[in-house]
């Protein structure tokens, strides 16, 4: 029914746009300025078909990716591994971060993380390991004579990391630091209680770490993390750079032969818990300028409407063409940061995000003229012109995706870490192509509803226009940060 | 879409960088560039940068105009800032629906702002009533010269988009003013023309709406962040006499009164083409690219090069402090003058700034973080807050929960005396000279750094060659260098400190913060 609705009033648009009742189109027809712009010549733009890099599966299941770039006398690789934080018990909250650097600080069973930093810098070269929330990383980055010096290393610390105690600990005082820190800046604290709105207060992809969780966090756990995730099964290898894809074929089929498969790592199930739409205040004194954001959960890029939501987004919340920057921004003036769309991920739901930051005493009008913008797309589909201009602006800048060999080569990385088909991208333009004004206007109506978001402000309630009651019912969100267990700040041995 | 402002999140940037080895021949890399870079000044005194980089179809250029912040006028700070928001804004052909029939009423709006800012700023007569009335005839006055504009509304960056444009942006800084953004090489004489003509014709429309943008820009940056409001301070301080003192987004009471007239006048003097450099790096032949950029940006008459010579900041004779008093957990900052880019000394103190911060091995990290654990973070870095005249040398450091600003600071001093009375060691020496070849190779492979990189030697050295020849002076330091230049640099009296203390947890927040520094 709704559905039917939307397709018509768009007809109509098209029918009448020539008399005015499109503003876009309207205000094409009438204008007399000549357009110079458009009589300068845009030649075809030349062929270009970047290099794929090789893909190779060794016999233990490590999935390997070469990409030859002879430009500068680089090397550089990156090894995914499949499990990250949502895999993480809640209870040790920031695992992730504290063994995603005491993996690269605590060194190598024969070699002192310290050793390693002396090793590396006087090649200027460097190897890190990361955690995120789905994989951890270790990379490396070296110039090409150094290569065998470096990816020694980086085998090395991929096999037999050392997590010496020492650097535990100064990796928990610095996430201890950081949760001190964490409500110092407004914009920080809207985002990150954005998401605990969006997905849930507990959940894996919006919860933070505690002291109490951190503090929990064992050497033991480190260790035990590692020998269930790193095999060579769970593990993408991406090497770039001056190199011949035979002679690194060879060499890393040597490194990694005798290398025997693990257990598989599989994903947890996640439980994803919404908060109920509404308003939610965060009180901050300190500040002059509201963060206001609304929220509620996006979509998985596997979605087929992916390609619509993405046209949608551009014309909605994108740049400098966006509704939200020409009405909040260029005519009223209320933001310098305004923008947001129907967030995706690669395999779990993105966040639905509309953001603008305003003085406090046009906090509720700016809450108003969201609302507006959002009811507007119903009474005032995203037109012709908008539409052309989104999916403009996405395919001829299409080629800024695939301009570097680098970028090839992380595209087909993540294809292949979350089990997307590895032309995704080549798709990807022809699915943009095919996008319709009625497409769009069936995904803004099936995504974007006002009466489900969860409306977060962050800022100085009392010098407001207008109490945020008088929009509706107030959650008043605590985020006093919750005390370190005792003794923790003061243990002896702090000054070594 | 952000427009930066690089006086604040230089403490971040400070640290970071990713670092690759090059013992590579630098040489032989010049020789290489000199080969595939062009350059040209046009008749009117603009300088155009063409470097050819055939990976990818497509360009990046860089456009830097040499006036920043430091160029505003007395009692107009964020001037510059303000008119880089203006480019964005169109021109007489782009973004109007009659620019004639535009420009009386944007003349207009002049003529009613002028009138109600007198009336404001009367200091014994002031009519509240008039005032009221001549307020509203200006905002009647903008309402009606919008309605040429309105339909148009960001058309300049709805072209670029809509053409592909990727990046589009600009940043004003104390030193400059840069404009930047990526097409697909087949846009390349459309980024002629729209480049071009932005600085040819353009118009101060929307003035006073965009002002308000800049001032939640200030809100957000400034006003709303505790190491903004720092930042603020602490340079204040440290400058008394240069205009380094001055903030680059402005203060409120002059973002309230400057005028679009302001911005043209601004505009008038400082855009001109003997003070711009334009430079283009990508999948084009300097051969054909050139006639095209030459033939649209030609347009542009020449004007007179403006005089930027400013008040030279006097020696500092004291140590002087700002302390901020906060709901946010502490934070250590301090700085001492030293003298502008063109120094001999430069690539010393960039030497110094290395060795201090650079990685695992650097001297704070190692002291501050790993054996002292006192601080989550800790660095030295030069060009504070700007570049082209006597700046500061700044430390900083993030004291963890349990320890002070006095704590760091103390460790902080303790590295300094170290530099000034021991020779640093070779090992030292060759990593930071290792790493000044690396960094600079590792910049070399994108069209945007190169642009950036480019423009910016051209404009400072009047030569992009510089970009290499600074490593080549970094190579000639010695450890008697950092010695001398240490002891004539880091001066007690020669010092700006700036903290952050935690004043306690806001009214009705339960628990204080476990944070050092109470």
């Amino acid at each position: 029914m709704k559905r039917a609705n939307l397709s018509l009033s768009l007809a109509l648009i098209v029918c009448i746009g020539l008399v005015c009742g499109n503003r876009q189109l309207c205000a094409q027809a009438q204008k007399p300025s000549p357009q110079p712009w458009k009589q300068i010549p845009i030649p075809k733009l030349p062929a270009f078909h970047p290099q794929q890099p090789k893909r190779i599966e060794l016999p233990n299941g490590m999935v390997v990716f070469l990409q030859e770039d002879h430009e500068l006398p680089m090397i550089d690789g990156t090894a995914r591994i499949r499990g990250g934080e949502r895999s993480v018990p809640a209870n040790k909250t920031g695992l992730m971060d504290v063994y995603g650097e005491v993996w690269r600080t605590g060194g190598t069973k024969s070699q002192t993380g310290d050793q390693l930093d002396d090793y590396l810098e006087q090649r200027a070269a460097k190897v890190e390991t990361g955690g995120s929330s789905d994989s951890t990383t270790v990379s490396w980055s070296c110039l090409k004579e150094d290569f065998d010096d470096v990816f020694k290393v980086f085998a090395d610390l991929l096999r037999n990391p050392e997590f010496r105690a020492d650097k535990i600990e100064i990796a928990q005082k610095g996430m201890y630091d950081g949760i001190s820190r964490r409500n110092d800046d407004p914009s920080q604290i809207a985002g990150r209680e954005a998401a605990k709105l969006a997905y849930g207060a507990d959940n894996p992809y919006a919860r933070e770490p505690e002291y109490a969780t951190v503090a929990a966090i064992t050497r033991q756990d480190l260790v035990e993390w590692h020998g269930k995730y790193v095999h060579p099964n769970n593990i993408i290898l991406g090497v770039v750079g001056d190199f011949d894809s035979a002679k690194m074929e060879a060499r890393l089929r040597e490194a990694f032969a005798a290398w025997p498969l693990g257990a598989a790592a599989t994903d947890p199930e996640i439980k994803l818990e919404p908060a109920k739409p509404g308003y939610y205040q965060v009180d901050k004194t300190d500040v002059n300028q509201s963060n206001i954001q609304m929220v509620a959960l996006g979509i998985t890029r596997k979605n087929p409407d992916y390609f619509a939501l993405s046209v949608f987004n551009e014309a909605f919340g994108g740049g400098f063409s966006s509704r939200l920057f020409n009405d909040i921004r260029t005519t009223k003036g209320l933001a310098y940061g305004v923008g947001g769309g129907v967030g995706s991920a690669w395999d779990h739901p993105g966040m639905l995000r509309i953001m603008v930051s305003t003085k406090s005493k046009t906090t509720i009008e700016s809450i108003q003229a969201l609302d507006e913008e959002i009811a507007d797309l119903a009474k005032r589909p995203i037109d012709d012109e908008e539409i052309k201009r989104a999916k403009d602006s996405i395919l001829n800048s299409f080629v800024f995706r695939f301009d570097s060999p680098e970028k090839v080569l992380q595209e087909k990385m993540a294809y292949e870490f979350y089990g997307y088909p590895l032309d995704f991208l080549e798709n990807y333009q022809k699915e943009i192509e095919k996008v319709t004004p009625e497409d769009v206007a069936r995904v803004a109506a099936k995504y974007l509803h006002r009466d489900q978001l969860a409306v977060l402000v962050v800022g100085n309630v009392a010098e407001f226009d207008k109490p945020l009651s008088s929009l509706g019912a107030v959650t008043k969100l605590d985020i006093t940060i919750p005390a370190p267990p005792p003794g923790l700040m003061t243990e002896p041995g702090d000054h070594p | 879409m952000k427009f930066r402002i690089s006086s604040i999140g230089f403490l971040l940037q400070a640290i970071g960088v990713c670092l690759v080895l090059c013992s590579l021949a630098l040489a032989q890399d010049l020789a290489a560039f000199e080969k595939r870079t062009t350059v040209k000044k046009l008749a009117n005194g603009l300088t155009v940068i063409i470097c050819e980089r055939p990976e990818a179809p497509v360009f990046s250029f860089f456009t830097h105009v040499d006036a920043g912040s430091v160029q505003d006028p007395m009692k107009k700070t964020g001037l510059a800032h303000m008119f880089e928001h203006m480019a964005f804004k169109g021109t007489d052909t782009i973004g109007t629906r009659d620019y004639a029939g535009e420009k009386v009423a944007l003349a207009k709006v002049e003529v009613a702002y002028a009138a109600y800012i007198a009336e404001r700023d009367e200091r014994v007569d002031r009519d509240d009533a008039k005032l009221k009335q001549l307020e509203q005839a200006w905002k009647d006055a903008i309402t009606a010269a919008d309605k040429f504009s309105a339909p148009y509304n960001n058309e300049f960056g709805k072209i670029v988009e809509g053409e592909g444009g990727e990046g589009m942006n600009a940043f004003t800084n104390y030193d400059e003013t840069g404009y930047h953004y990526s097409f697909p090489v087949n846009r390349l004489e459309l980024w002629a023309y729209l480049e071009s003509e932005r600085f040819l014709h353009p118009v101060m429309r929307q003035f006073y709406k965009e002002r308000n943008v800049v001032i939640e820009e200030r809100r957000m940056r400034t006003d709303s962040n505790p190491i903004g409001r720092l930042l603020e301070q602490f340079t204040e301080e440290a400058f008394t006499a240069h205009p380094y003192h001055r903030p680059t987004i402005g203060w409120i009471s002059d973002l309230n009164s400057f005028s679009a007239t302001d911005a043209q006048n601004f505009f008038d003097k400082y855009y001109v083409p003997s003070n711009m450099v334009v430079t283009v790096v990508g999948d084009v032949k300097a051969s054909e690219a050139m006639p095209i950029v030459e033939k649209y940006f030609s347009r542009i008459p020449a004007r007179p090069k403006p005089d930027t010579a400013t008040t030279t900041e006097p020696a500092q004779n004291s140590e002087r402090t700002v302390v901020l008093h906060e709901q946010s957990q502490p934070l250590y900052l301090e700085g001492y003058h030293r003298p502008d880019y063109r120094s001999p000394d430069d690539q010393i103190y960039d030497a110094i700034a290395d060795l201090m911060s650079n990685g695992r091995t650097s001297r704070l990290y190692r002291a501050l973080v790993r054996d002292k654990q006192i601080a989550s973070d800790s660095a030295g870095f030069t060009g504070m807050p700007g570049t082209k005249y006597p700046q500061l040398f700044a430390f900083y450091a993030f004291p963890i929960p349990g320890h002070t600003t006095q704590e760091v600071s103390t460790a902080i001093h303790a590295e300094i005396e170290r530099l000034k009375k021991e020779d640093v060691s070779d090992e030292e020496l060759k990593m930071i000279k290792t790493r000044a070849k690396a960094n600079l190779i590792r910049s070399l492979g994108s069209n945007e750094g190169l642009a950036f990189a480019l423009g910016l030697n051209q404009a400072r050295y009047d030569d992009w060659r510089e970009l290499f020849r600074s490593v080549d002076r970094i190579d000639k330091v010695t450890t008697a260098d950092i010695r001398r230049v240490a002891n004539q640099t880091f001066m007690p009296d020669n010092r700006t400190v700036g903290i952050i203390e935690f004043a306690g947890a806001p009214p009705g927040a339960a628990a204080a913060p476990p944070g050092g520094g109470q």
